[in-house]
């Protein structure tokens, strides 16, 4: 019904408001699921950018991720941690592309740094920054996952077992594998650079 | 001391994840290591970098295809619906006094209320801008209309939601172009337009939702400027000017035609 119709109905339109309330009503369980679902885009976001680092890619990522968890939402029992089973559809729908990526013989992209902040607090932190974000294009994926799961979005050893698929043993070893590359890839086979680091 | 740390007890120590008891022994321990002490040191300092490195994606404005996603498949299939029943609305109340919002239930009046109160704001502040801004003769826009793709481009980037110029050439106006604008909510979009006459419709928007999925359409009259403003997606919209109202409803129409096309 367009607008022009709607106006020359005039007073006629009563039955159309008592369905304009009707919607408002309906419209209900997907208010409450957006209540829920959007306080943690933000971090699946920083997540996903972290993984892929192009930012349309990695919006993508997080797009096929809710429209996942929105079409199993029935799966998702109203208890229990939320944003780690957002996160678990986000790595399945990450894993699933990749896969795909190297099935079709197209080279997986892998992040290569990231623009910096503008203001970095000194030059040794610049420095730093830089080095990380070169260190952590240099990890295997699975690696990275980890890493970023621990450190950045401070889930468990037990929650990242749980969205990564694998035993708790298998964490524990890729935390311990990627980081000490990353301390490697920073520091150097000498220790010297660390405490400028610091 | 009793025994040594394990890697994944030095892991452990920096993630938070040891029994106080355990945590108090590898503390110890790397109080008298000093290159155990390093490496965990690092890896602190790697998980401080990738905050500062990918934190601040965390506080960007969501895009708004991700919040309209979240909201739910209901929602999306409802599509424009909300609105054009909520202008009926408007305009019905508008006619009949309001006596005709006794006849809604509860429900309906309830899910109504709060958003009259925090959209209150929003033709208060275009009403200014288009008095600001509308008489200006030399400088009444920051980038001209020669530079529109560049100049929704910036507007969207710095208000976190899609800003787009609508066609208002059936109805004689041009865009002249636009400026940016600080608001309570944050950035605001201020758009101006110009028929053969030389009146002027300005459009303002700014990023902010009063109720998720709620839309209102409201008609406002302050110090003789005419305002149309509804809410859309995660954005409030207003057009202004001195316009007669059925002539102002006719350009808003338009504009809400023009920016869901």
């Amino acid at each position: 019904m367009n607008m022009a119709a709607q106006i020359a109905m005039g007073s006629g339109g009563l039955a159309a408001l008592h369905s304009a309330a009707l919607l408002k009503v309906g419209d209900g369980r997907a208010v409450q699921n957006q209540h829920l679902i959007e306080p943690h885009i933000g971090s699946l976001r920083r997540y996903a950018r972290a993984l892929v680092r192009d930012a349309d890619r990695a919006d993508d990522l997080v797009h096929d991720c809710l429209e996942r968890a929105l079409s199993r939402w029935h799966l998702w029992r109203g208890e229990g941690n939320l944003r780690a089973w957002l996160f678990t559809i986000l790595h399945n729908v990450h894993v699933n592309n990749v896969r795909r990526d190297m099935a079709a013989g197209r080279p997986v992209q892998m992040p290569e740094g990231i623009e910096l902040r503008a203001t970095p607090p000194s030059q040794d932190h610049h420095l730093m920054l830089n080095d990380l974000a070169a260190a952590m294009t240099r990890l295997p994926d699975e690696q990275r996952q980890t890493v970023l799961l621990v450190g950045l979005e401070g889930f468990s050893y037990r929650e990242v077992a749980r969205i990564t698929g694998v035993p708790i043993g298998t964490v524990m070893s890729r935390l311990s594998r990627g980081r000490e590359r990353l301390r490697e890839l920073i520091a150097g086979p000498d220790e010297s650079k660390i405490r400028k680091a610091k | 001391m009793s025994r040594p740390p394990s890697e994944p007890d030095l892991h452990g120590y920096l993630d938070d994840a040891l029994s106080p008891e355990r945590r108090a022994d590898v503390a110890a321990w790397l109080e008298a290591h000093a290159d155990d002490a390093a490496r965990v040191g690092l890896w602190r300092a790697i998980n401080a970098g990738m905050g500062e490195l990918y934190g601040p994606v965390a506080e960007e404005p969501i895009p708004p295809q991700l919040r309209m996603l979240a909201a739910g498949p209901e929602r999306r299939r409802l599509g424009g619906l909300p609105m054009a029943a909520s202008i009926l609305l408007a305009l019905a109340v508008g006619a009949t006094g309001g006596w005709v919002l006794r006849g809604l239930d509860r429900v309906a009046i309830q899910s109504i209320a709060p958003i009259a109160s925090a959209a209150a704001a929003l033709p208060h502040d275009a009403a200014v801008a288009y008095a600001v801004y509308a008489p200006e003769v030399r400088h009444p826009v920051e980038v001209g209309a020669d530079e529109e793709a560049h100049l929704c481009q910036w507007l969207t980037r710095r208000l976190g939601t899609d800003v787009k110029a609508p066609k208002l050439d059936a109805l004689g106006f041009k865009l002249v172009g636009g400026r940016l604008l600080p608001s309570d909510k944050g950035p605001a979009a201020l758009l101006m337009y110009e028929d053969a006459a030389k009146r002027r419709l300005t459009l303002y928007q700014v990023r902010g939702t009063p109720q998720p999925g709620s839309t209102e359409f409201r008609f406002a009259e302050e110090n003789g400027v005419n305002v149309f403003s509804w809410f859309e997606g995660n954005a409030g919209f207003a057009l202004a000017g001195k316009l007669a109202r059925d002539e102002l409803l006719r350009a808003a129409k338009a504009t809400y035609d023009g920016f869901k096309s």
